[in-house]
């Protein structure tokens, strides 16, 4: 009789238990979900023609220009030999935009004093990993900067 | 029949005092204030820093609220706004010269009375939840100057955030989609402001005065703390004051001057002043690399600088995620001191407590003062 009672009692105390943990999700269900912020309408592009020509590439005082990839920023350099290169502009590290430091022919982040060479290799300061290094193709006056499709 | 007159008055006195007290029973309360005492001593000095702490944070609740008038969140609006604060809007920049001395100078009063309660061991039983409310109280500051630095969406503050919350991006597996609850989309922009605009006005006071008033309530119901030296001491060779009125004058003195203080430092030095500071600057531009220096404010500048220095890998995990490991873990054990040091709870001085908060100081230090010397 006893251990019925009990049982009884432990079986609505489990009813009423998760009705309240069911009851909290719900309200707390949409709550979440609407703080996460949906996906924004731009793709992630896979090739972007750019809206300058190498001339003004190489008219900058720092022989570099950034530029929009999809919704993420890319930085394109005009290297000594003539060559373009170009790279994803965000540190590996904590996001800030990299800059091409013609002076020391790197790419320098200036947060923390992050360095890549010119091919996007992290050489030395906190950077962890290397800048995703893009395809560039020249195509008359215009230039295309693709990703890489491996 | 100037007695007469007088008569009257104090009947009107204890008549509006008889009418009000029959409603609210503030008889009860005044007895309850006036029977409190405050211990005297050579460290008397440190009961004000709370209560300078309590007066900067209703400095920032005015001055947020008159700021809340003219500006308009938003990446196309948020530095007009502020601009057309500091120039046309009269006492504009005053306002806001105010409300930035005001908060730099709250965080630094909340720090240094935390630090006082952790050496004179004032967290010790009874007042365990008055410390870790303190903590999260600090937290919330905290919060508050990282939450507001981006509103005027200048350079500065642009990638101050984008580090920021790079940094909240490095946590491992939920790292991405807290970067991304966090920035309101994978890049800062105006979506960012939003968010930090509503943390900043609305998430963060609801939260802060919900602590505070827990804290202000332990507080009364503790009492000050004693130092420790008094353990052993026979009664009559303790001091105290009146709390009411006697340290409540004090109280409204100390508060008056530092208000004095914060006029001046805010009409002399309305943009700051060296490190200290908050010039408008250049308009944030998503598309420009950082400028040349580009620094946290001080009081994260510690943290900013120890993972500077971190390399990029220490054994086989990111610098980063083992400078926030140890950040997290010193955290914890500063949170949970009052459970810890079991000598302070028997109202004994903990050598280890001690040393281990000096060790906390000394980094901090040495951490702030490399950062701002090394480029
Ligand atoms: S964000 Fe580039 S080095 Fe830290």
């Amino acid at each position: 009789m006893q251990e019925k009672n009990v049982s009884r009692r432990g079986f609505i105390k489990w009813i009423t238990g998760g009705g309240i943990v069911a009851f909290l999700a719900s309200v707390f269900f949409p709550v979440v979900k609407f703080i996460i912020p949906p996906e924004s309408g731009e793709a992630n592009v896979s090739q972007v023609k750019l809206p300058f020509g190498r001339a003004e590439i190489e008219a900058e005082a720092k022989k570099s220009k950034t530029f929009k990839f999809g919704r993420s920023l890319g930085i394109i350099v005009a290297t000594p030999e003539g060559e373009l290169k170009a790279l994803a502009a965000a540190c590996t590290h904590l996001d800030c935009t990299v800059q091409h430091r013609p002076d020391l022919g790197i790419i320098w982040c200036s947060c923390h004093n992050g360095r890549y060479d010119l091919n996007g290799n992290n050489i030395s300061g906190p950077p962890p990993k290397p800048l995703e290094q893009y395809i560039v193709n020249e195509v008359g006056d215009e230039i295309f900067v693709a990703r890489e499709t491996s | 029949m100037p007695n007469d007159n007088n008569r009257r008055v104090s009947n009107l006195k204890e008549l509006s005092f008889n009418w009000i007290d029959s409603r609210l029973k503030i008889k009860a309360l005044i007895d309850y204030m006036s029977s409190k005492i405050v211990p005297r001593h050579n460290h008397s000095s440190f009961y004000y820093l709370g209560g300078v702490t309590l007066f900067l944070f209703l400095v920032q609740v005015c001055t947020g609220i008159l700021l809340l008038m003219y500006y308009r969140p938003g990446a196309e609006s948020a530095y007009e706004s502020v601009k057309f604060i500091v120039t046309e809007v009269s006492f504009g920049w005053l306002i806001r010269s105010l409300h930035s001395w005001s908060a730099n100078l709250m965080v630094l009063f909340a720090f240094l009375h935390m630090f006082t309660v952790f050496f004179t061991h004032a967290y010790r039983k009874p007042r365990e939840l008055t410390w870790y409310t303190g903590i999260g109280i600090l937290g919330l500051s905290l919060a508050f100057g990282f939450s507001g630095y981006l509103l005027p969406w200048n350079e500065l503050s642009f990638f101050a955030t984008r580090v920021g919350t790079g940094m909240a991006g490095a946590v491992p597996i939920i790292g991405k989609q807290l970067m991304i609850i966090m920035r309101g989309g994978e890049e800062v922009t105006g979506a960012t402001i939003g968010r930090f605009f509503g943390l900043h006005v609305a998430i963060l006071p609801a939260l802060f005065v919900g602590l505070l008033s827990l804290h202000l309530i332990f507080i009364q119901r503790q009492g000050m703390s004693e130092p420790l030296e008094w353990a052993d001491k026979k009664p009559e060779e303790k001091k105290y004051i009146k709390f009411f009125p006697n340290f409540l004058y004090r109280d409204a003195l100390v508060w008056l001057i530092m208000l004095n203080i914060l006029a001046l430092l805010a009409v002399i030095f309305p943009d700051g002043i060296g490190v200290i500071h908050w010039p408008l600057g250049e308009k944030a531009d998503p598309f420009a690399p950082p400028p040349a220096v580009i620094r946290p404010e001080w009081y994260f500048m510690f943290a900013f600088q120890a993972l500077k220095m971190l390399p990029a890998h220490v054994w086989f995990i990111e610098g980063e995620l083992f400078g926030m490991a140890v950040f997290g873990l010193g955290g914890m054990i500063w949170l949970l001191i009052p459970a810890l040091d079991r000598k302070a709870a028997k109202s004994k001085r903990s050598k280890l407590v001690v040393a281990f908060g000096a060790v906390v100081v000394l980094f901090m230090l040495a951490m702030t003062i490399i950062g701002y010397l090394v480029e």
